[in-house]
């Protein structure tokens, strides 16, 4: 069974007398440890379909087998606890909590999993030595440079061992040195094993995915494996990052 | 799941801490309302209760299980009832002895008077002539309550041979006999001479006034030198506290008797005991009371409205953040519990800090008025209960528009 099963999936949005389509029914399936890159222009519906994924929003119509439940009927408490424990998000803009260091960030999905705080600080640490960050625990985000600040927001991701780490344009904020860094990072993550889905709209990311799905109007327009996947090679990220594996699938 | 969710709330109010304490300016302006109206109720009733404790001390000047008949009331604030306290019948020996007769079931009954006021002076020194002369009958040492430290009391007979004798309070046997004990020795008070056969137990003071600086000599022997007329108080000692209503009943019939009050009409006498006169002191005090009430509700109200403000710019300010932990698992209650720690946590500084020193300003009276300092748990308790009210009653809107924001725009909210 695939790890994720959409059909017809469909948004509607109201706006005053205006209903926007945003999303027009599109079927997709993943499967585990796929390393996936969803593309299209701004307004092509593929931030619809990644909140759809994480579970921020829910569809019109149509069904999403997330993990073998159907996501799409769910209230708004246990899609709470489905992005607490599937999913992990890593965002273009970090979004840590400004005034909490590295340890605390990455805990802070470990709080609403309601983990003590002994096991929530060694489970983040551990994340976060793994991410090449053990000697950053107790910096504040504004402590840390752009590339640490999106492995704080990894390692966050990483934390509660989640089925998909949805990451939206993650290095749109970062410059191209440290955005290979980021890529070299998610190659390893998918090479042990994690499901990835990378949302973006830089050719240059997506040609790091195993699988493009191109978005367009709302609709599927292609759905095709990235024959010649581009890869960081792993010496080249150890000598960008500074970071050695192993990281924690 | 419950060990989950306390773990959750203690979780909640870490981090209420954290945003508390990361705005000091702010927080402290909002704490400040808080601490205004808890500070003001509860400085009122510390100062109120100051001052009750002092009066129940002071009318422990009463014995035990004892009331007292008088003119005037204990305590009034309101002269215009003056003249018609002013046109009640004395009280006289004879009252006295008649209510002997008909209140049987009285263990003792005294009677007093305030005879004068003047000088004392034995042959060591001499005082002002500030000091107070009462005169009792044997009874009275029971009744209010004095107790013999040296020498003895009076006996009837030092009462009905008018004998010119006196004992002495503490301090006024200290001035007047420095070096050695007083007994024995003459004391001249409003220039007759008294011969001192008793010394009394120190009561020590009230409303910043000894206790202890007065002479008292026999009612038989007042009475042989002012005459019939001096003004007395009457008292009534219940055997135990349990047979002291129906002592009180018999007391107060066989006095309308006495004095002749027709059925039905109000008392022509009043009567004074500890717990009449606490009583009276709580209604006097109630609009004491009921103003602060009013000015630390509306102080209340006010920092609730200013709680909520701030709670208001502080979801506004953290959209963002509430976004990140929606995101990352955080369900709406997650997200309402904790703004609703930080309202209460904001309202509690404010309430704990209220307390503190509503406490300590009130137990300034204690200066003014000499008397041991209280320190009033229950209106504490009520303080702080009232503050979490507060902070949850004005918390809870800004934590549901917290709650309630769409994680999808609060993640992109700028």
């Amino acid at each position: 069974m695939p790890l994720i099963q959409i059909e017809n999936l469909a948004r509607r949005y109201v706006m005053g007398s205006e209903t926007v389509h945003a999303l027009r029914g599109v079927s997709l399936s993943i499967e585990r440890g796929e390393y996936l890159a969803i593309m299209g222009p701004s307004g092509s519906g593929k931030s619809t379909l990644m909140n759809l994924l994480g579970c921020l929003d829910t569809p019109s119509e149509g069904v999403y087998q997330l993990n073998g439940k159907n996501v799409a009927r769910m209230g708004d408490n246990e899609l709470a606890d489905i992005r607490n424990r599937e999913i992990g998000f890593v965002f273009q803009s970090f979004n840590l909590l400004a005034r909490s260091d590295a340890l605390h960030n990455v805990e802070l999905p470990l709080i609403y999993a309601g983990l003590t705080p002994k096991d929530r600080r060694e489970q983040a640490r551990t994340a976060l030595v793994n991410v090449g960050l053990g000697e950053r625990l107790h910096h504040r985000p504004n402590e840390l440079s752009g590339g640490q600040r999106q492995r704080v927001a990894i390692a966050r991701a990483l934390v509660n061992r989640p089925s998909i780490i949805l990451a939206d344009e993650p290095t749109g904020n970062l410059d191209s040195k440290t955005g290979i860094e980021i890529l070299a990072l998610f190659e390893e993550l998918s090479r042990r094993g994690n499901t990835i889905i990378v949302v973006t709209h830089e050719e240059e990311v997506a040609l790091h995915a195993r699988r493009v799905i191109r978005i367009r109007d709302g609709l599927i327009a292609a759905d095709e494996i990235n024959h010649d996947q581009r890869a960081v090679t792993g010496g080249a990220a150890a000598a960008a990052g500074g970071f050695a594996p192993p990281i924690i699938a | 799941m419950t060990m989950t969710r306390s773990r959750e709330i203690l979780e909640m109010i870490r981090m209420a801490f954290t945003a508390v304490r990361s705005h000091v300016l702010r927080s402290s302006l909002t704490i400040l309302g808080v601490f205004v109206g808890v500070f003001s109720i509860i400085a009122v009733m510390t100062g109120i209760r100051v001052l009750q404790n002092n009066l129940e001390t002071a009318m422990s000047g009463l014995g035990a299980n004892t009331f007292q008949f008088q003119r005037f009331p204990a305590i009034s604030f309101d002269d215009s009832d003056f003249e018609k306290y002013l046109r009640r019948k004395r009280f006289f020996v004879s009252d006295m002895n008649r209510l002997q007769e008909k209140a049987g079931m009285a263990l003792a009954i005294s009677a007093q008077s305030q005879f004068g006021v003047g000088e004392a002076g034995s042959r060591y020194a001499r005082t002002n002539p500030n000091i107070p002369g009462s005169a009792v009958t044997a009874e009275a040492f029971s009744t209010q309550n004095w107790t013999v430290a040296e020498g003895r009391g009076f006996s009837e007979t030092d009462d009905e041979s008018g004998r010119r004798v006196c004992v002495l309070g503490a301090d006024l046997a200290d001035k007047l006999f420095p070096l050695g004990s007083p007994l024995g020795e003459v004391v001249r008070f409003q220039g007759v001479p008294y011969t001192v056969v008793g010394l009394l137990a120190r009561r020590g003071s009230l409303f910043g006034q000894s206790r202890d600086n007065f002479i008292a000599v026999p009612l038989g022997t007042a009475i042989r030198l002012y005459g019939q007329r001096l003004a007395l108080t009457i008292q009534v000692q219940a055997p135990d506290r349990d047979s002291y209503p129906e002592v009180l009943e018999q007391a107060r019939g066989a006095m309308r008797a006495l004095r002749r009050v027709p059925p039905g009409e109000d008392d022509d006498f009043e009567v004074v005991s500890n717990e009449s006169a606490v009583g009276q002191f709580r209604s006097l005090t109630s609009a004491i009371r009921l103003g602060a009430a009013a000015i630390s509700s509306i102080a209340l109200i006010a920092a609730g409205i200013g709680i909520m403000n701030i709670m208001l710019v502080s979801v506004t300010e953290r959209t963002r953040e509430i976004g990140i932990r929606r995101a990352i698992g955080a369900r709406k209650r997650s997200v309402m519990i904790q703004f609703v720690a930080e309202a209460v946590l904001l309202s509690e500084v404010g309430g704990v800090l209220g307390v503190v020193v509503g406490i300590l300003f009130g137990n300034l009276l204690c200066f003014l008025v000499s008397a041991p300092p209280v320190i009033p748990m229950d209106w504490a308790a009520i303080g702080l209960g009232i503050c979490s009210a507060v902070g949850i009653l004005f918390g809870t809107y800004p934590a549901w528009k917290a709650a309630n924001l769409d994680p999808i725009d609060s993640l992109r909210y700028e």
